[in-house]
């Protein structure tokens, strides 16, 4: 197989969604922190000869990095996981001043079944900090309606011209295998 | 007890800044927030700065992401010392991607010039060309002197590949020269200036 068979083999159904409303919606930079739980979306976006994927060292350079892209023209989008959130407050409210729209894909950590403590004081946190600074936050633990909320929020950061976050429940990805 | 292996510099940053758009054309040019936002403002005004008031550590990037969108405009960073080490790990992103046309200016006074001159990380010997090299960047520098200074607007405009430069300046704290406050009409005329009403 190559690269593209091999992400669209290992992608789920919901993934394959999300990708599909990506390119539907025209975005065109795709800057992510790895998570586990956006694996199979970051690689169908890798695979994507149409959209630019940037690994970024921490998440609030994809704050920039999608500003940046918007005022060359460009559509973006933002992965992480609820840790990342906490590291974007001060970029967020660069991009609520400037009105800077881009999607942020927020994979959650620190609930269901979570086994690792440290993650729940900011998986707790992630929705009402985003909410804080002025991002329209949506969240599911249902596969069958998470594609519906992400092209929700595509429609709306690009009409509102701000963030908009869509959550997805860490029920929804299953506990983190080890 | 303060300690610097760091030699300072020389040069004056309002000069540098004003040589350093000359030939620039219809490059885009990010300012950092801060002293080089001034500096930038000082120079003239011109529909594709994109001038920073806050979101500090982020200039790279935004010039990143532009540069990546544009792939023919050539786009400028001018950013501080202070605000480049804010985003130590932006140079490893961009060193990654390494746009062609994308070039770093670090106007750099080994100093956090807004907050009372404190000695910054290159005033204690941090080499950031070396970690611009380090991280991919096509050509690094450091310029002391107007010789050098020359060398590198050729070299910005030159399209020689994604570029890092240290212009080491002395550590003076001028007046300010504001440019428009608003983020999101300095957001939008560079947009529009470069890509109509796209996206």
């Amino acid at each position: 197989m190559n690269a593209p068979q091999e992400a669209a083999a290992k992608a789920t159904p919901w993934q394959h969604a999300i990708h599909a409303h990506l390119v539907a919606a025209g975005i065109a930079q795709v800057g992510y922190v790895p998570d586990a739980g956006h694996t199979g979306l970051i690689n169908l976006c890798e695979a994507d000869n149409a959209i630019e994927a940037t690994v970024l060292t921490t998440e609030e350079e994809g704050i920039g990095l999608l500003a940046g892209a918007w005022l060359g023209g460009q559509r973006g989008a933002l992965l992480m996981q609820s840790s990342g959130v906490g590291n974007c407050l001060n970029m967020l409210a660069f991009a609520q001043h400037c009105r800077f729209p881009m999607l942020i894909l927020v994979t959650m950590r620190g609930e269901w079944e979570e086994f690792n403590p440290w993650q729940e004081p900011m998986g707790r946190a992630s929705g009402p900090a985003l909410s804080l600074m002025g991002v329209a936050v949506r969240r599911t633990d249902d596969p069958e309606a998470l594609p519906g909320l992400v092209g929700e929020a595509l429609a709306e950061t690009f009409a509102r011209e701000l963030p908009s976050a869509v959550l997805i429940g860490q029920k929804l990805i299953g506990a983190k295998k080890w | 007890m303060v300690s610097g292996t760091a030699t300072g510099g020389q040069l004056d940053r309002r000069a540098v800044v004003a040589r350093l758009v000359r030939d620039r054309g219809q490059a885009a040019v990010v300012a950092g927030l801060g002293s080089p936002t001034w500096d930038l403002a000082a120079a003239g005004d011109h529909e594709r700065n994109f001038c920073m008031w806050g979101g500090m550590g982020s200039a790279l990037t935004i010039g990143l992401g532009l540069a990546l969108a544009q792939p023919s405009l050539p786009v400028l960073v001018i950013t501080g010392d202070g605000e480049m080490l804010m985003g130590m790990g932006s140079l490893a992103t961009a060193g990654a991607k390494a746009p062609a046309n994308l070039a770093v200016v670090v106007c750099d006074n080994e100093r956090f010039g807004e907050t009372g001159m404190q000695k910054s990380h290159t005033a204690y010997g941090l080499d950031l060309p070396a970690v611009a090299a380090a991280s991919g960047f096509a050509w690094s520098e450091t310029v002391r002197d107007e010789a050098g200074l020359e060398a590198l607007c050729g070299r910005i405009y030159a399209g020689g590949g994604c570029g890092f430069a240290s212009v080491k300046i002395a550590p003076v704290d001028l007046p300010r020269v504001m440019p428009e406050k608003d983020g999101a009409l300095i957001k939008d005329r560079v947009r529009r200036s470069i890509a109509g009403n796209e996206g």
